[in-house]
């Protein structure tokens, strides 16, 4: 099953490494990592989203729990959350796709960011889902290039990760 | 200099070099010995150590010895081993024993040299990224990249690395840093927000654990490293004779409870005894104390499972709890203070479990005889000379041993009776560990008898460290089991790859006993079993020598009992010798 799973870490140099290592090192599967800086620029604020039985979760969580950098560690699968990612898609836009683009962008409620002669580029936010189901619903020979950021996840309301 | 080498009380001295801050931390936290060996990144270190007497540098041959010592006298004494090598191959040398030590949970100090700051990165003579090298097998590591750094960081090392669960800490300085000058001033205490190790375990977890304890019918108690690196050996026999439960040790919690106690059913595992495993197997409530269902320990983790029992795990780090077997009441926490809480509350407790049946199928267990050997008057047996050694030793000697059969059968024949005795590579099984453990034990203890049980493959892994010994001149007793074979790999190809010996014979060996005499030691070669007892008893009359003792043994001997991959824990295979029941 899809977790998202949020932590706060000392901000230092190879922190990031640390938390990359254990994943590669114990064969934890990753499907995106976004990592920054905090409000408190001392932490950064990470959201990795792994795929595993529930076994292979309590492990991630407690394997990531003893690095010694990672101050906190939250499941969001736990309760209710909220996850956006950001896709940037460069489009085919000449001829039949022209209108095209444009509509199925409206329809997902995405916004053209860049025109050019032949291209557009769509920029999307959303869950992750919502991302792979645009994909689908165009036409794959006009896709010319994406980018994702990969899911940021927050709890909701009273749900805080904070030190 | 004399005001360097015994620092006041205070912990603030004005302007120092980054080297001399070094020293100075080590001193503060009092270690006695620093393992190590000098090289360029270093040198303004060395230098420093040159003008102090707060600790002894012991020098050592290879870097990986010096860490492996580092490690045997933590073992030894429970103190942080400490060592010091320097940047690029000093530093990978030290990997391999900074991965030993991390997989049996041992805490060290390495400090490395690195190239100055602004070479950092630029490919630079003796460079390697020491950090990221290491990362997958420290606790933690540090890379300093400011004078006013070293002091708070070397402070951290020294904390992380002994407590929660202990472990390996590197800190990389580069050279310009301990060139730099700084005012000195040592932190007190430290505060981590992200490190907090639970200590204390949960009460109503405990007060569960006693009440599924006193209602057992089959219990079993099984305890590991944990129990040893966490001294709660005393409190582990106060509870097992309060309860009269059966009890047995991993490879690595060898000594946490005494083996000549007849409560104690011996090792468990791959070449556990028959009892153990079949106590361990068929019991209903099982309490494992610092150990970790390793899969050398309980095979076949789907056949383990196939029995219903229920687990109690104490254990300080709650990643190792329900990591290969499912356990029903999980108690994080420090096994000493967890455990005297378990006896507190037996202590109020009136009434006693009865399972004399569950002991009257044990003792049917032993009548097995699982672990005999046949012995012979020809040719000498690697078991009896284990057997020899613990009556001549009076089963009070630092055993080491390196990583094959010597190892298993130095495991199951000396009777250890106290903890933080027995010193060997159980997790990550380091081929060269013996000698230099050796000398990590005979340092935490002068006086004491150390044998290092070793095979003709292994020591020679580490065989340079006879010149260290010399230097020192340590008394080590030298076991060299010495079967021509690396018979660990030759019992497996014998079992599982029908006879053929590929690349397990060893052939072109040294005359040991020249070798060692080269050195300066005591060489002895013996060939007779008849001859076995004396020349140990003459080994250890040579209390101020280093003896290298080399045993012809027999070629083909096997370990038994065998528990082959992937069977379960009951499912042993027996040696075929009169007496053992098949």
């Amino acid at each position: 099953m899809k977790h998202i799973i949020s932590l706060l870490m000392e901000n230092e140099a190879g922190a990031l490494s640390r938390v990359a290592g254990l994943f590669s090192a114990r064969g934890y599967n990753i499907e995106s990592l976004t990592v920054a800086a905090t409000e408190d620029p001392t932490l950064s604020r990470m959201t990795i989203v792994t795929t595993g039985s529930d076994d292979v979760i309590e492990q991630i969580i407690k394997q990531l729990n003893k690095l010694i950098d990672v101050v906190k560690v939250l499941d969001l699968n736990d309760g209710k959350h909220i996850e956006r990612e950001l896709m940037l898609v460069k489009v085919k836009a000449s001829g039949v796709y022209k209108d095209e683009m444009k509509r199925m962008c409206d329809i997902f409620r995405g916004r053209i960011i860049d025109v050019a002669d032949n291209s557009y580029t769509i920029e999307l936010t959303g869950s992750c889902s919502k991302l792979d189901a645009f994909i689908e619903a165009i036409d794959k020979t006009a896709i010319l290039e994406t980018v994702r950021t990969g899911a940021s996840g927050i709890g909701r309301g009273d749900r805080i990760l904070k030190v | 200099m004399d005001s360097k080498a015994h620092p006041p009380a205070e912990t603030s001295t004005k302007s120092i070099t980054g080297a001399e801050i070094v020293i100075r931390c080590l001193n503060e936290e009092k270690v006695k010995f620093v393992f190590g060996y000098p090289g360029g990144a270093v040198l303004h270190i060395y230098d420093a150590i040159y003008k102090q007497n707060g600790f002894k540098h012991i020098l050592v041959r290879h870097e990986q010895a010096a860490v492996h010592a580092a490690d045997a006298f933590s073992r030894a004494t429970g103190e942080v081993g400490v060592a010091l090598v320097t940047s690029g191959p000093g530093a990978t040398n030290a990997v391999t024993g900074i991965a030993t030590a991390y997989m049996d949970s041992i805490p060290l100090v390495v400090i490395s040299g690195q190239v100055p700051v602004p070479a950092i990165g630029m490919d630079a003579f003796q460079e390697v990224d020491m950090v990221g090298v290491t990362r997958p097998c420290v606790k933690h590591n540090f890379l300093v990249k400011d004078v006013k750094d070293i002091a708070s960081t070397i402070k951290k090392a020294f904390y992380i690395a002994k407590t929660g669960r202990p472990g390996p800490v590197v800190v990389d300085i580069p050279k310009d840093i301990t060139a730099h000058i700084a005012d000195f001033i040592y932190p007190k205490t430290v505060e981590m927000r992200s490190y907090s190790p639970v200590l204390k375990g949960h009460s109503g977890q405990i007060k569960k654990a006693v009440k599924l304890l006193l209602e057992a019918k089959r219990p079993m108690i099984y305890t590991g490293g944990g129990l040893v690196l966490g001294d709660g050996a005393e409190e582990l026999i106060k509870l097992a004779r309060a309860l009269n439960y059966p009890v047995t040790n991993t490879l690595m919690g060898l000594g946490g409870y005494p083996a000549t106690d007849k409560q104690y059913v011996g090792m468990l595992g791959m070449h556990g005894t028959y009892e153990a495993n079949m106590s361990m197997q068929n019991c209903d409530v099982l309490i494992a104390v610092g150990a970790r269902f390793d899969d050398r320990v309980i095979g076949n983790p789907n056949h383990f499972g196939s029995v219903k029992r229920t687990i109690i795990h104490i254990d300080v780090d709650p990643s190792s709890i329900s990591k290969r077997v499912k356990v029903d009441v999980p108690i994080v926490g420090h096994v000493q203070s967890v455990l005297a809480e378990m006896n507190e509350i037996l202590a109020q407790e009136k009434a006693k479990n009865d399972i004399s049946d569950w002991w009257k199928q044990i003792n049917e267990w032993r009548l097995v005889h699982g672990g005999r050997y046949e012995q012979s008057s020809t040719v000498i047996k690697p078991q009896y000379v284990i057997e020899k050694l613990w009556e001549v030793t009076k089963g009070d000697a630092y055993v080491t041993s390196d990583v094959g059969q010597h190892q298993m059968w130095a495991a199951q024949y000396y009777k250890f009776d106290k903890p933080r005795r027995w010193i060997n590579s159980g997790g990550l099984g380091t081929m060269g560990v013996g000698l230099p453990y050796a000398m990590g034990c005979q340092f935490a203890d002068r006086n004491a008898q150390v044998a290092c049980v070793t095979g003709e493959g292994s020591i020679q892994m580490n065989i340079q460290e006879l010149s260290t010994c010399a230097q020192y001149h340590l008394p080590i007793k030298v076991i060299l089991l010495n079967n021509r074979y690396l018979g660990m790999v030759r019992q497996w190809q014998e079992f599982f790859y029908e006879d053929r010996y590929s690349e397990s014979y060893m052939d072109s060996l040294p005359d040991f006993v020249k070798l060692a005499e080269s050195y300066g030691h005591v060489g002895m070669q013996i060939t007779q079993p008849s001859d076995v007892e004396g020349a140990l008893k003459e080994a250890f009359a040579k209390k101020d020598k280093f003896v290298f003792m080399d045993f012809i043994t027999e070629q083909k001997e096997n370990v038994f009992p065998m528990v082959e991959n992937g069977k379960g824990l009951s499912e042993m295979e027996l040696p075929k010798v009169k007496g053992v029941k098949q």
